[in-house]
């Protein structure tokens, strides 16, 4: 059984500054928790002294040489942007972090 | 801000033991950044830096640099450290506009060196063994400007302004396990301790290792516990502490701001503060997030980095000398005595100095020009010497004037203020101010005889043996010469009248 509960899931919430109602926690609980019950199957399907891994291919020491490739100009990266001033992105003011 | 309640520093040591810890983050100076080949570079115009991979465009996909992993094996090497066989990369969760990716690219439970050590000698001449726990590559995050409000700071800010051009910047994070039994020189140990580690880097050209630009960034645990107990007290993690003065000075506000509030049967509160060093106080921040907040997880577009026996001894090989080994050869080769040498060191002095004799001055008054005036004056300026707009080659220039007798010790005061004020190179101050002693014989002669003959008996005197009583003239004619004459020069002219 998974350990995810409501409470979990507005802490999740709030670390991921997304609002929700407590009508979408409940729906994300349930959802949630059947994501991580069906992953949690890989676990009884394994032995124990299988080593975890991060990649599908047996490959390490992939590596880019310290060049300078070209960089987009000012404008391209802030074509996206929702807003932008100064040459840069303009973002909403964040209050608890310097 | 509120006021913080301060115990006496000395009080509070005889109360508290202080627990510190230290990360250090030291940006390389690669070309490239960490994951993609944009310009690793200070100071260029906004957003000019950056790429589809360090704005999170969707799709981009990050890669290693080389350089920077073998930069990172060499800070572990020289730190004493084990460098892992294999070590991943991991995704460090967290929503702050500083990254556009929503995560950090860290290392996690694999960081690529472990457990070193480093003798850290403090100014009292005692040495400290700080061991280090690991040392990890991550990339640095974007610059943030806050706009609005009424104070610059984020409080009341109404937006902020995004730069990403730090974004992906090659880090490495040095993390210290606690260090006990510092004691009241736990703030001065802490600054030697990022001392000796700027040295390190610098010398392993890995990084420009310039403070003031953030390249080497440190935050500083404080804990306290009453003598003798065994569980750690709760910390803080300083932030914001960006001169070694600064870390000294934050170091000692949260040992007396935390044995205040301990004495009084309060608690501490596990968070974030900065350090204001303008106020020389810190604030509360944000509290601390547990570490598993951040969801740390492998990051799947990244393979793991084997590092070859080969590589590491290769590096190992390529290592400069440890800088305890590089003071002792430099003490040596200057002839400094311990209390100068420590002076030096202390001072933060020691790569002015280097420079400075390299340019042609004399160790001793390279020496004497750094820890004296330089440093007097910017110890008035509340900076450190080495930030004062003044660089090696022009302190030597200095010297040589001084040494050469075209300047004497009071004009070469008067000429390093135009320096310092922005006017050009010491000569050319020099040549543009007329500042040049007066050598002319003559003009001496005429100021020494016009004060002779207000101190008619001087000569008299001197020729019954009492050469001292020339030091009236010597002043007068200092005097009439506003400074600018060559007083051993004066001297001789005097004698040489009492001699006809």
């Amino acid at each position: 059984m998974s350990e995810l509960t409501p409470d979990l899931v507005r802490h999740l919430a709030g670390l991921a500054r997304i609002l929700v109602t407590d009508e979408e926690v409940n729906r994300l609980t349930e959802q949630l928790s059947l994501i991580v019950d069906s992953v949690a199957t890989v676990n009884a399907a394994v032995a124990g002294d299988v080593p975890a891994t991060s990649h599908p291919i047996p490959m390490a020491n992939v590596f880019r040489e310290d060049v300078v490739e070209p960089s987009l100009t000012q404008a391209e990266a802030l074509s996206g942007a929702p807003e932008s001033a100064e040459g840069r992105f303009k973002v909403a003011a964040i209050l608890d972090e310097e | 801000m509120a006021k913080d309640e301060l115990m006496n520093y000395e009080k509070a040591l005889e109360q508290f033991e202080v627990v510190i810890g230290l990360e250090v983050h030291v940006e390389l100076n690669t070309k490239t950044k960490m994951f993609c080949g944009c310009r690793n570079e200070f100071g260029d115009e906004p957003n000019t830096n950056v790429c589809p991979i360090c704005i999170a465009l969707p799709g981009s996909l990050p890669a290693v640099n080389r350089r920077a992993v073998e930069s990172s094996i060499s800070i572990g090497l020289a730190l004493g450290c084990e460098i892992a066989p294999t070590g991943r990369f991991a995704r460090k969760n967290y929503f702050y506009p500083d990254l556009a990716k929503n995560f950090q690219t860290s290392q996690y439970d694999e960081p690529i060196a472990y457990e070193g050590q480093l003798e850290v000698e403090v100014p009292s001449g005692k040495t400290f063994t700080v061991l280090i726990e690991r040392a990890h590559m991550e990339e640095d995050a974007g610059k943030l400007t806050h706009v609005g409000g009424n104070t610059g700071r984020i409080q009341g800010a109404e937006y902020s302004l995004v730069d990403y051009n730090r974004a992906g910047v090659p880090l490495v994070e040095i993390v210290t396990k606690p260090v006990y039994g510092a004691g009241a020189e736990a703030p001065e140990l802490a600054a030697a301790y990022v001392r000796s580690i700027r040295e390190i880097v610098k010398a392993l050209g890995v990084s420009d290792a310039r403070m003031e630009r953030g390249n080497v960034r440190c935050d500083a645990n404080v804990s306290l516990r009453l003598h003798g107990a065994e569980k750690l007290g709760t910390r803080t993690e300083t932030k914001n502490v960006n001169s070694l003065r600064s870390i000294e000075r934050a170091v000692r506000y949260e040992i007396q701001r935390q044995a205040a509030i301990l004495a009084k049967g309060g608690t501490i509160t596990q968070e974030t503060r900065h350090w204001h060093e303008d106020k020389g106080a810190t604030s509360s921040g944000r509290p601390k997030s547990d570490a598993d907040d951040y969801r740390y997880f492998p990051e799947p577009d990244l393979v793991p980095v084997q590092p070859s026996k080969e590589l590491i001894e290769s590096l190992r090989a390529a290592l400069p000398e440890q800088p305890s080994v590089r003071r002792k050869r430099l003490q040596g080769e200057w002839g400094f005595s311990d209390l100068e040498f420590r002076d030096v060191v202390n001072a933060d002095l020691l790569d002015q100095i280097v420079e400075t004799v390299a340019a042609g001055a004399k160790p001793q008054s390279a020496r004497k020009w750094w820890t004296g005036e330089l440093a007097r004056i910017a110890n008035a300026e509340e900076k450190d010497a080495a930030e004062l707009a003044i660089t090696p080659a022009e302190v030597a220039e200095l010297a040589t004037l001084v040494e050469s007798g075209k300047i004497n010790d009071r004009l070469a005061r008067e000429v390093l203020g135009y320096v310092l004020a922005g006017e050009g190179s010491p000569s050319s101050v020099v040549a543009a101010r007329g500042l040049e002693v007066v050598s002319d014989d003559s003009a001496l002669l005429a100021a020494i005889d016009e004060a002779l003959a207000k101190q008619p008996d001087v000569l008299e005197k001197i020729r019954e043996g009492k050469v001292q009583a020339a030091g009236a003239v010597i002043g007068a004619v200092m005097q009439a010469m506003k400074g600018s004459a060559d007083a051993g020069r004066v001297r001789e002219l005097i004698l040489e009248r009492a001699a006809q």
